[in-house]
């Protein structure tokens, strides 16, 4: 059922008031594949995803979903296509679970038509995914971080798109709810075949996770490819001005990466 | 095969239809009793006979004038001027994500006020002229907030800002209008200030009507888009809401029901400001907020005009009524804001 969108950006550069954050970045999502964004902070990881989206206007240049310019697509048939969850939703006061994984099916509505069963199924399917059905009447208010995160995820899931932009989907989970989080995207990616794109913070997770890394450095793709072309010494270097040591992570064969800093080495300095 | 959880959600839902469906009807139901009773009740009683009587259009003896001339219209100015006020406080108190941020607050209604003062002192305008131009400048001045607010959108928080300080600008105008003021327009303009349903007449009736049907609907329309609005802007665009057209329709609807409804009663206080909030209380958040706010709204007019008329020793004009109700209310909410910074 899914079909496979390509999501391409060509010269796009994007940026805040006068400042431009990303700089003329060409870059190809691969389609049905899992693809982590990494780099530095401010290096314009999620000025890249919002611009990918219809979230940031471009300065220049221009973002392409299966040949068509984002801004000419109706914004609704964009979003039936086009998920995307940003870093800092709000929940309104007072709402429970279930209504607010609800509001993701608002893609799929006109102006007045009617709640279906399809509606439901999908709110269904988005909240068992999550492990969130026992919770669907509570107020999103009394959840933890890490419930209340799988919330936000389940309004994504609501609004089945064959394409899933995530924006730090792991910020605020502890480590178990983080690998849950990651675990559920590659379900989706494998289930579903849903192309996911998620801006990450810890190299390691993305590593393991994730088909395809793209490393940006000072809002430019610096090199893309798999985790094992990407997380080595020289682009941790050259991207996070970092000194580190890669080993091959003993759980999933990917490489892992561990950091080289002032104090508590034991070995001597850096080496492949 | 329909799973648990489907069924669950179903039911939720259903639940909350009809959950919503009686508390429009219960407000609905009291709007009507206050209706009646203040056709009914007054300086002189009118038996509820005498009341449908008059509404038939029969010529009742000693009752058709209170109730045809004075009361009824000046009920449905009420009810009507009450349904305005409260449907667009809550759409700016929700748009702008901030209980605070109603359009008394931030400047809206005193633009059309400071208009309307204006317009009787300085050029010596009279009656309809008088609403037209507090019409047209509220509006304008409404859009000269939001324009000034305008950078790649607008925002909450500088919209509320803006608004506070243009209000604060206007308040000096209308002080010095005022100062300079003959004594025989001071009557004329303070009614631009309080706020009252005093000497009402059928023929206001129809402008709020039109007003209604026009800009009502418009905020009606946006009713859903505007609560998905209120996730934030980045999620509601990711929904495929095309936000700044939602805000400036909203926003638009909104200053239109206001700038009517004001310049038919003046800025009656604090209505816009309670409905929204008293409506998020006893709806508790289930669907738009517009519709049980703009029923609270009719209600409160309703009633603090009644009260005012009735009740006090002597007359006071609704206005003062409901600035007494909205005063302490305001400083709960503005300590309760700033405890929890919570919304509606």
């Amino acid at each position: 059922m899914t079909v496979e969108h390509h999501l391409v950006a060509e010269a796009l550069s994007a940026g805040y008031h006068e400042r431009i954050v990303v700089k003329e970045l060409d870059l190809a999502i691969p389609a049905g594949r899992i693809t982590a964004i990494v780099g530095a902070n401010a290096c314009g990881k999620s000025t890249l995803l919002r611009s990918l989206s219809r979230l940031l206007p471009p300065r220049s240049g221009q973002r392409l979903l299966d040949g068509r310019a984002i801004h000419r697509i109706p914004s609704r048939e964009l979003s039936r296509m086009l998920g995307l969850l940003p870093q800092a939703p709000i929940a309104p006061e007072g709402i429970t679970v279930a209504e607010l994984v609800s509001r993701g099916r608002h893609p799929h509505h006109r102006l007045m038509s009617r709640w279906s069963p399809g509606d439901d199924a999908a709110v269904a399917e988005a909240l068992e995914a999550t492990h969130i059905a026992e919770l669907a009447d509570r107020p999103v208010d009394e959840l933890s971080g890490g419930q209340r995160q799988r919330v936000w995820i389940a309004l994504a899931l609501a609004q089945q798109t064959d394409l899933l932009l995530l924006d730090e989907p792991t910020t605020f989970l502890d480590v178990c709810h983080q690998a849950e989080m990651l675990d559920l995207l590659a379900d989706l990616n494998r289930k579903r075949g849903t192309t996911v794109v998620m801006v990450l913070h810890d190299l390691n997770l993305a590593a393991r996770y994730s088909d395809c890394l793209v490393a940006m450095r000072a809002g430019q793709l610096y090199k893309m490819g798999s985790p094992d072309e990407i997380l080595t010494v020289d682009t941790v270097r050259a991207v996070f001005g970092l000194e580190s040591r890669i080993i091959p992570d003993p759980v999933s064969g990917k490489p892992i990466m561990l950091p080289i800093g002032r104090h508590h080495i034991t070995t001597d300095g850096p080496a492949g | 095969m329909i799973s648990p959880t489907i069924r669950h959600l179903a039911a939720g839902r259903s639940i909350r239809r009809r959950q919503r469906q009686v508390i429009l009807a219960l407000l609905a139901g009291v709007i009507c009793l206050a209706f009646a009773l203040s056709l009914m009740l007054g300086k002189s009683f009118v038996p509820s006979g005498a009341v449908l009587g008059v509404l038939r259009g029969e010529n009742v003896p000693g009752m058709s004038f209170i109730v045809g001339q004075l009361r009824l219209p000046r009920a449905l100015l009420a009810m009507l001027a009450g349904l305005c006020f409260g449907m667009g406080g809550a759409a700016f108190q929700i748009l702008l994500r901030n209980p605070l941020a109603s359009p008394d607050i931030i400047g809206i209604n005193m633009g059309t006020s400071a208009a309307a003062v204006f317009a009787i002192v300085v050029p010596g305008l009279e009656g309809a002229m008088v609403s037209v131009c507090a019409v047209a400048a509220g509006m304008a001045i409404a859009m000269a907030i939001y324009a000034l607010s305008f950078r790649q959108g607008v925002t909450g928080s500088r919209l509320s800002l803006i608004g506070i300080g243009v209000s604060a600008m206007l308040q000096s105008v209308i002080a010095w209008i005022l100062s300079r003021a003959p004594a025989w327009d001071l009557q004329e303009a303070m009614r631009w200030l309080t706020g009252s349903v005093n000497g009402a007449g059928i023929d206001q009736i129809w402008p709020l009507l039109a007003a209604l049907a026009l800009f009502g609907t418009v905020l009606l329309a946006q009713a859903r888009n505007l609560e998905t609005l209120r996730m934030g802007d980045d999620l509601a665009v990711a929904l495929g809401i095309r936000s700044n057209r939602t805000r400036f329709m909203v926003f638009g609807g909104a200053v239109g029901l206001m700038a009517i409804a004001t310049s038919m009663t003046g800025p009656i206080a604090a209505v816009a400001f309670l409905s929204g909030s008293i409506a998020a209380r006893i709806t508790g958040n289930n669907g738009s907020l517009l519709l049980p706010a703009g029923l609270i709204g009719a209600g409160l007019v309703l009633v603090g005009d009644y009260a005012g008329q009735n009740l006090m020793p002597g007359r006071y004009p609704v206005g003062v009524e409901t600035g007494a109700l909205g005063a302490p209310y305001l400083i709960y909410l503005i300590l309760r804001v700033n405890r929890g910074g919570d919304s509606l």
